[in-house]
């Protein structure tokens, strides 16, 4: 092979040749190339399709009276989700004030102070409990805290809790990860101490990426419906504020508003559908600029 | 003389000295302790789970044992509870999902890494994550209002013309059932399977991908011979996270599988699975027997996906440890990944 390629008059070199293998070869790369572009202008045109169709079908029913109005009662026509908008903020702002800050220590725990191995074990852990079906962790908050008292508002922020918990301690151990050694040892050699070393240069250098998680955490939990129909879903149709009670929420609305029979019903879930896309995709853009960010600033390369 | 100077200066410093040294003493234990009771909360509360799941259950498992498992009854009013129909429901429409997911999401990561300009790479990876962001009752919604008729009207009809002669395409279309079910669970894991697959890839040395090449190699033959074989453990954690997913997921699965009790060779026929029929059906369980019978039904589920996410970690992990031995490459698929 390598004898004819090497001299200039001579055959033309035989990988050159445009063969039936050849073109078959060439045809079969063409065809895998093909579809696995294919594969992704479908994923992208999935996620247009469901946005589009959220988009054009919510916007007709999204008004000032369905942001600011609680539902109308039975038989009558408009109204709106505000007692939903509202319950959904009260519900995910509980479950954040106990899963942020827990979900940062545990982070802290497992990428600073704890051992490599019992560091890897509770990581375990957390992926597991990442996994548990959200409607498993609704039944277990129904067992623990809803029979025998009622479902209320504490009862949904617990289950939302578990829920959030792994992710924002996953993110946050990530982004702690990543943080130079040379930073914390220079701290710990100028005599600073473990913890002011972790509170003032270890955190404050991994924020942006520990934002990431909590937001992340938020908009996941800000769309969940299963872990609340069983805690918090028999809820008043007024606007309330009161976490000892049920309140209701978006996912919850617009879950029954999917299984309603008529029109204006469905108008109402696309419209609460869109309400919820545009935060949690907001959510997400933001976090995920926040996680570039943070990531040139801690000086990986992305 | 000067000496009094530093005197002064050192009896100060010496008392925010002390006061530091008392502050230092304190805060570490007290930032070690609250750091481990967070991470030991995080341990217990997950042992709690899995007990007051099992505990909820006992009823029914004291009274139906484990032939529940095999029973396809389902019947409120007599009292006779099974897992059968809803276990087949589960694995029919995860495995379903898995069957084109897998693939689809490999394709997509192939695009991603290898074939996609560099400027679009960030972007389209970035839209392939966000379909994982839709929150299931959204999706839920798109399924029963827009894809339910289309399945109906259209895809049915067309797949029993040409596959009509398999029973799993025969018999009568109808909007809710396995397809759709399957359909959406696809929607659903995708992004999770290409999140992991995209990283898994990234990873494979680019010496080897060049020495390929100069063998002759197409792209798709570099991509056989050496991609595929070096991220196969990778791949296959990957799928197993996407069917975790696949077998929990509730909402949007009861909005569409039609929430009938029962086996039918057809995927046009309703059906429902373990999560779907706890989720629609907790309202209105009437008997202790029966709420303890869904509970039943979530201690299977809860036992299915803790041992497909356990697998799944499991490789993942050893994968990407053999793969890069540090932190950063796996980052990005960590947050993602935790997102999921």
């Amino acid at each position: 092979m390598s004898a004819s390629a090497a001299g200039p008059p001579g055959p033309v070199h035989p990988l050159l040749v445009s063969d039936g293998r050849l073109r078959r070869r060439k045809l079969v790369n063409r065809t895998m190339e093909g579809t696995a572009t294919l594969a992704a202008l479908i994923a992208v045109a999935v996620l247009a399709l469901v946005i589009v169709s959220v988009l054009l079908k919510g916007v007709s029913a999204l008004n000032l009276d369905f942001l600011t109005k609680p539902p109308a009662p039975f038989g009558q026509s408009g109204g709106g989700i505000s007692n939903a908008i509202v319950g959904t903020a009260l519900l995910v702002g509980m479950a954040s004030v106990v899963a942020i800050p827990v979900g940062l220590l545990i982070g802290l725990c497992t990428s600073e102070f704890a051992p490599p191995r019992a560091a890897s074990s509770i990581r375990f852990c957390l992926d597991i409990l990442n996994g548990v079906p959200t409607i498993v962790t609704g039944i277990f908050v129904f067992g623990l805290l809803v029979v025998g008292h009622q479902q209320s508002g504490y009862a949904g922020a617990f289950a939302l809790a578990i829920i959030m918990l792994p992710i924002v301690a996953r993110a946050a151990h990530e982004v702690l990860a990543l943080v130079p050694s040379t930073l914390k040892e220079a701290g710990l050699a100028l005599g600073v101490a473990r913890w002011r070393t972790v509170l003032t240069i270890v955190v404050p250098t991994a924020a942006g990426g520990m934002i990431t998680g909590a937001l992340l955490g938020v908009a996941r939990v800000a769309g969940e419906t299963a872990p609340l129909l069983f805690t918090c879903s028999i809820a008043s149709t007024q606007v309330s504020t009161n976490p000892s009670q049920a309140v209701a929420s978006i996912p919850v609305r617009i879950f029954e508003l999917s299984e309603g029979p008529s029109p204006a019903e469905h108008a109402q879930g696309w419209a609460a559908a869109l309400l919820l896309i545009l935060f949690v995709l907001l959510l997400n853009v933001v976090a995920r600029a926040l996680y570039g960010r943070a990531r040139s600033r801690i000086g990986v390369a992305s | 003389m000067a000496a009094s100077v530093p005197e002064l200066n050192a009896g100060a410093l010496r008392l925010t000295r002390a006061r530091r040294k008392l502050g230092d003493r304190l805060g570490d234990p007290i930032l070690r302790t609250l750091t481990w009771l967070a991470a030991a909360a995080s341990v217990v509360l997950l042992a709690l789970l899995v007990y007051k799941v099992f505990d909820q259950a006992s009823e029914s498992f004291s009274h139906f044992g484990l032939g529940f498992i095999g029973t396809r009854e389902w019947n409120a009013v007599s009292g006779k509870f099974g897992a059968a129909t809803f276990i087949y429901g589960t694995a029919v429409s995860a495995f379903g999902a898995l069957l084109i997911a897998g693939p689809m999401a490999i394709a997509i990561a192939l695009f991603l890494t290898e074939l996609a300009p560099r400027a679009i790479r960030r972007p389209v990876a970035t839209l392939v994550d966000l379909l994982a962001a839709i929150p299931s009752v959204v999706l839920g919604l798109w399924g029963i209002l827009v894809l339910a008729p289309f399945v109906e009207n259209q895809l049915e009809p067309a797949l029993k013309s040409v596959l009509g002669w398999i029973p799993l395409f025969g018999g009568t279309a109808s909007p809710f059932g396995l397809l759709p079910a399957i359909l959406i669970l696809t929607i659903m894991t995708v992004p999770i399977v290409a999140a992991i697959t995209r990283e898994v890839f990234a990873t494979v040395p680019t010496e080897l991908k060049e020495g390929a090449f100069a063998l002759g190699a197409t792209r798709w033959e570099m991509v056989r011979a050496v991609i595929l074989p070096y991220a196969r453990p990778g791949i296959v954690g990957g799928v197993l996270l996407g069917l975790g997913r696949a077998l929990g997921e509730a909402i949007a699965v009861t909005q569409v599988i039609g929430d009938t009790a029962g086996i039918h060779a057809s995927l046009f026929a309703p059906a429902d699975t373990l999560a779907s029929r706890v989720a629609s059906e907790y309202q209105g369980a009437a008997t202790t027997l029966q709420i303890s019978s869904l509970a039943y039904l979530s201690a299977i589920l809860l036992v299915f996906s803790l041992i497909a996410n356990t697998i799944a970690r499991l490789i993942v992990r050893r994968t990407t440890r053999r793969l890069q031995g540090g932190a950063t490459a796996g980052a990005v698929a960590d947050i993602t990944e935790a997102e999921v």
